[in-house]
């Protein structure tokens, strides 16, 4: 067995550093869509909007039934062969509207979870004072759905920040596809995935740290 | 006589069961009715359709210049229905996630579209009456049981309602704090507030009421003035019941 070129592993830090906006830009706007998209999906559910709920039952059994990977390769490869406004999408955008439908499908399940955890006395007190059911949904009870489905809805985000190594398979260079390329040039592979991996797991765990905070202020407000 | 609010056949079935089988009652500006009888009769079935948390089946409510058919009711109906009286539930159901004061204006700014200053004047003043006027930023989950059932009913006044309902208000209460909540709704009825309550307090239906209903079987049975209903009660489920009920 070789020794580990530390050496070298130092001199990628840098160059895998520069590609950590570009990884957290993609997880961060595909989170901020996802959730929007998911408290939609959620709302359509709880509400059993005609038709709309079946719509959005197929949709999230196929986002959850199918691999991620699969996925993207649809949006970048397959779609744009019979969507003419789809041809010439690059893959970071690709990787952002398939990692946004992918989670999303998840985390409408947590919301939707979350919020038929709300007590009924809350909707009836809503609509005791004459609320409107978009009033009610936004200011009782989404705020307390979403104080119950905050430490899923994160872990989930953590799961997105790995998740866009995928559109490394897009042909887009972000942490992981710049390690691959180092690693190409150098035959370094495993200092080179190591370094990256590395990477992945000081992002992840600054989170969990914030992710622990969260709860407790949370668990702070919520007490009983 | 004149109706402020006015019920016509009201009908509510639960599946198979009818749990309210053709109510008509009348108020009067001003009056106070208490409904009384077993339990599983209606009573609160009755109230929660006033506001439309239940939705009756068959009938009418009037309320000044809104009236409300089962049979058509629009959305925009229900919510003017709803905004025209005050809710007061036995569980309390404050927003958990709002202070005492923004339980109070929520219905002010969201619902009536008041400013936050306004609102917010209009809360500490019925803090005030409540009592307490030093527990406007106190979350639900820290307030005690009388104090909470306190705020439910600052939530319904804020909203100067025609009709305030009150659902069994001291039924979920510990004993200790049935006496704050008792008084608070009397200073209530002392104001001529038009208002409906179920209760199981027959002294206190007798005190502050202008009128006793009772119900059984999702009809009502007997209804009249407290001293005539308590004392010379002329129909023999009614005279049964306040016998079991001491």
């Amino acid at each position: 067995m070789r020794p580990l070129d530390t050496a070298y592993m130092w001199e990628l830090v840098p160059v895998i550093a520069g590609y950590v906006p570009l990884t957290l830009f993609m997880a961060v706007i595909a989170m901020i869509a996802a959730l929007a998209l998911a408290a939609a999906l959620a709302i359509v559910r709880v509400l059993r909007v005609p038709v709309l709920d079946r719509i959005v039952a197929v949709f999230i059994s196929f986002f959850r039934g199918t691999p991620l990977l699969v996925q993207l390769f649809l949006f970048y490869f397959g779609l744009p062969q019979v969507v003419p406004a789809m041809t010439g999408i690059d893959g970071v955008t690709a990787a952002i509207i398939g990692l946004t439908l992918h989670f999303s499908a998840y985390m409408a399940e947590s919301i939707r979870g979350a919020i038929l955890g709300v007590d009924r006395s809350q909707w009836e007190a809503a609509q005791s004072i004459g609320m409107t059911q978009g009033q009610l949904l936004r200011r009782i009870i989404l705020p307390q759905a979403a104080r119950t489905a905050a430490p899923t809805l994160m872990n989930y985000f953590i799961d997105m920040i790995k998740s866009t190594s995928l559109a490394f398979t897009l042909g887009v260079t972000e942490m992981m596809g710049a390690a691959q390329k180092e690693a190409a040039g150098s035959f370094l592979y495993l200092e080179a995935f190591l370094v990256v991996a590395l990477f992945y797991w000081v992002i992840v765990e600054t989170l969990s740290v914030g992710q622990r905070r969260l709860e407790s202020s949370l668990g702070k407000a919520v007490a009983r | 006589m004149s109706c402020q609010i006015e019920i016509t056949g009201l009908v509510k079935r639960f599946g198979t069961n009818t749990v309210l089988n053709g109510i008509d009652l009348c108020l009067e500006p001003g009056e106070r009715v208490a409904i009384i009888g077993p339990s599983g009769t209606g009573k609160s079935t009755l109230l929660r359709c006033l506001n439309w948390l239940d939705q009756p089946d068959q009938g009418q409510i009037r309320m000044g210049d809104v009236t409300v058919d089962a049979a058509r009711a629009s959305r925009a109906d229900i919510l003017a229905l709803r905004r025209r009286t005050g809710f007061v539930f036995q569980n309390y159901a404050l927003f958990a996630n709002k202070t005492a004061r923004a339980n109070i204006t929520e219905g002010l700014t969201t619902v009536r579209g008041w400013s936050a200053d306004r609102a917010r004047a209009r809360a500490d003043d019925i803090l005030a009456q409540i009592g307490l006027a030093d527990r406007g930023d106190s979350y639900p989950a820290a307030m005690s049981g009388g104090q909470q059932q306190r705020v439910g009913i600052g939530r319904a006044m804020a909203l100067d309602a025609d009709l305030m309902l009150f659902d069994e208000p001291t039924s979920a209460l510990d004993p200790e704090w049935v006496g704050e909540v008792l008084d608070l709704i009397r200073r209530i009825a002392d104001g001529r507030q038009t208002m409906l309550i179920v209760t199981h307090e027959m002294q206190f239906a007798r005190e502050i009421a202008d009128r006793i209903v009772f119900m059984e079987g999702g009809r009502i049975v007997e209804q009249g003035p407290p001293e005539q209903l308590f004392g010379r009660a002329q129909d023999d489920r009614t005279r049964a019941f306040l016998r079991r009920v001491g």
